[in-house]
């Protein structure tokens, strides 16, 4: 029951929407799409359900070519990052209107939607419309909507992308439960938080640009992202890359004191590297390289300040909330021990050494 | 810029309501002049309506609004001075960038040269001084936005500038770029901002105090930091923070606070005669411990949820859940069943759902 995509390709006038698309997407896993709008995760998405053709490729299930099974044969249900119900209806109506549609006997259909409400905790709601929902209840009857098809194939579009953060919170954590058992549903989740896709995914695919950049279990993308691009898109705040040298048994990097190199970049050749470096491993220091702060950002628990040293932008993430002032100037320390190496390509060549001992996730 | 004074301002959009059911329950508040406020709370908690008040469009059921000290209660809108900057963008679509932003001081009757040094020196600060001359239909819709802002800031005198959820219709990738040049502009000409939002993360990171509010109440007004360190209520607690801080409920032993049985010493004292007491510590200061010693808790270990550079451990502790937010490279606890520690300076003590006042 597997659904196979094959070098998907599509070009609108001269872009390349999806170039040499191939994934194998498995019953009972939850595959996250992650990349930045425009990546081509949704339009992947609507290929899937039969909304949108395709230049060239395959797409197979059951061995059977799926693209040309028309939408309404692909057994697939999909919800969009826009909300959608059926203002009229109340909120079982809602529910129930593809399972009438389908012709499903009575019986069945009131199983089917009391169960879907149940899953996504609005089982009080049935008679309410949908003008009396907040966006979050609204989104979770849209998702309910979608479950109690029971389809084959599930497909959520940045179904959080629209509520506000305390929400998408409350409804990461639910999904996490609520996707936790998938029998042999294939689910497919697009996002543009690296959070949201370590959290949810089974599997993480990176996508840029139209392409797959790589796939892989959560850790293994976070830990070991194969290019500077997908170091960039799966850490939030976006990963420091910049440009240094090894040579001599010193790294180098412009405005910084040159440091011993550290024991996982020892058997790199000298020359230019990109290093990479998480937000989290560069500190306020009250010694080190000094930089302007251009910007402070907030988030619920955690504040980003974005400093200027010389040309080269760095993001230093801080736990807690703390006022930095605009313009002041602050002292940055970088931890040798944690860079990530790259080529000038931007091809991945070495990891810090306590990803590759760290403990496994459980 | 102007202090803006809200005294004993209570409204109700039905006459004859008893308060419990008003929009805005009476309060007070002082917005300090020059200064950036966040008002944030879920929908219906009366932000929109305390800044349709401040703006004069809501004549408040009770109690008066001063501009400086001067009752503007009774003045329309355009008698107070103000900018304000909607959901949508609000522009002139048959004027260029520049006419726009001069608008309101051709309207002043300023002389041409005056008018065109002001409009430059704003254009600049919000990057657009390349396109005055193009249409301000033809512009994206968050350097719209900017133009709104900047119709306000032209004015030195402006009074205040509202802001009313202006990244509503701002593409997700945009919001980012225009908080931050929201947050330079106002820090550069430093008017009074009144900033509505329903989202933490951009109240926190714009503004510079945040007042949260929730059904028609002023829950807390401080600045981010103290909103993160020392929730007035266990509501702040939850709704500033993410994952939301952790709440437990304490047991009163022979005179002593325990929790679960053992003994727990908080950052200062609970009071006695207490009905409900709770400690309540952000994820953040929750610890692993290798060894019992003072405050620390078996745990059981429920979920590990895996954000990236950190994890957040779901246990049990006493009976409840806590959240516990660790470096990656600190890894997952071996075990099943392991020994947090609650910091006590970090642990803060909740009395009936109230934050205990330090004596």
């Amino acid at each position: 029951m597997n659904l196979s995509a094959t070098d998907l390709c599509l070009t609108v006038d001269g872009v390349d929407h999806l170039k040499d698309v191939s994934a194998t997407f498995v019953p009972g896993r939850l595959h996250a799409v992650i990349g930045r709008t425009m990546a081509g995760k949704t339009t992947l998405l609507r290929v899937l359900a039969g909304l949108q053709g395709v230049d060239s490729g395959a797409l197979t299930r059951q061995g059977a070519d799926f693209l040309k099974t028309p939408v309404w044969r692909r057994d697939t249900a999909m919800v969009y990052q826009q909300f959608i119900n059926y203002p009229h209806l109340d909120v079982f109506d809602n529910v129930a209107f593809p399972l009438k549609r389908a012709g499903l006997a009575r019986d069945e259909i009131r199983r089917r939607v009391t169960d879907s409400l149940a899953r996504v905790g609005l089982a009080d709601f049935e008679r309410r419309k949908p003008s009396q929902l907040s966006g979050g209840q609204q989104q979770r009857v849209a998702l309910a909507r979608a479950l109690a098809r029971g389809t084959g194939i599930l497909l959520l579009d940045e179904p959080l992308a629209n509520l506000d953060y305390k929400l998408r919170e409350q409804l990461r954590d639910e999904f996490r439960t609520l996707f936790s058992d998938q029998g042999d549903t294939v689910v497919i989740y697009t996002t543009t938080e690296p959070a949201e896709a370590m959290m949810l995914g089974d599997v993480v695919l990176v996508m840029h640009e139209g392409r797959i950049l790589q796939t892989g279990s959560p850790q293994e993308v976070f830990e070991r992202p194969a290019t500077t691009t997908v170091a960039s898109i799966i850490n939030d705040p976006p990963m420091n890359i910049f440009t240094g040298r090894i040579g001599s048994g010193q790294v180098t990097v412009a405005g910084f004191q040159a440091t011993h190199v550290s024991a996982h970049l020892a058997d790199l050749p000298d020359g230019t590297y990109r290093f990479g470096l998480r937000a989290t491993d560069v500190g306020l220091a009250s010694a080190g390289v000094e930089g302007e702060v251009t910007f402070v950002e907030i988030s619920g628990s955690e504040t980003f300040v974005h400093v200027a040293v010389g040309e080269t932008p760095f993001v230093v993430q801080i736990e807690g909330i703390h006022d930095v002032a605009l313009g002041d100037l602050v002292k940055l320390r970088l931890r040798p021990e944690r860079l990530f190496a790259f080529d000038e390509e931007g091809t991945l060549q070495r990891t810090p050494s306590y990803d590759l001992t760290s403990v496994e996730g459980r | 810029m102007t202090q803006l004074d809200i005294v004993d301002v209570g409204h109700s959009y039905r006459s004859g309501a008893e308060e419990e059911r008003w929009a805005l329950k009476p309060l007070r508040l002082t917005f300090e002049a020059g200064k950036t406020y966040a008002l944030v709370g879920p929908s219906g908690c009366g932000k929109t309506t305390l800044l349709n008040v401040l703006s004069g469009l809501v004549r408040p059921s009770q109690g008066h609004v001063l501009f400086d000290g001067a009752d503007v209660t009774a003045l329309p809108t355009r008698a107070r001075n103000i900018a304000q900057v909607f959901q949508f963008p609000v522009i002139y679509r048959s004027m260029t960038v520049y006419e726009n932003l001069a608008f309101p001081l051709q309207c002043r009757r300023w002389d041409k040269a005056r008018i065109d040094a002001k409009v430059r020196q704003v254009a600049e600060a919000l990057d657009l001084d390349d396109r005055l001359e193009q249409p301000a239909r033809r512009l994206t819709a968050d350097d719209k936005q900017l133009i709104s802002l900047g119709r306000g800031l032209v004015r030195d005198d402006v009074a205040a500038v509202l802001m009313d959820e202006p990244l509503t219709v701002i593409d997700p990738q945009l919001k980012h770029s225009l908080r931050r040049k929201i947050r330079e502009i106002t820090e550069q000409f430093g008017p009074t901002v009144i900033y509505v939002t329903h989202d933490q993360y951009e109240a926190m990171s714009i503004a510079q105090e945040v007042l949260v509010m929730k059904d028609g109440r002023a829950m807390q007004q401080g600045t981010p930091e103290q909103l993160f360190e020392a929730p007035s209520s266990t509501y702040v607690g939850y709704f500033i923070g993410s994952p939301a801080m952790n709440f437990l409920t304490l047991d009163r032993t022979d005179g002593h606070v325990t929790l679960g049985g053992r003994p727990l010493t908080m950052a200062w004292d609970m009071p006695e005669g207490t009905t409900e007491c709770q400690v309540g510590i952000r994820p953040e200061y929750v610890e692993v411990a290798t060894e019992p010693g003072p405050n620390t808790f078996p745990a059981r270990l429920r979920d590990v949820r895996d954000h990236g550079p950190q994890r957040v451990l779901v246990m049990e502790v006493a009976g409840g859940l806590v959240r516990a937010k660790v470096p990656r490279e600190d890894g997952v606890p071996a075990s099943e069943e392991f020994l947090v520690r609650l910091p006590r300076a970090k642990a803060l003590p909740y009395a009936d759902g109230r934050l205990v006042l330090h004596s």
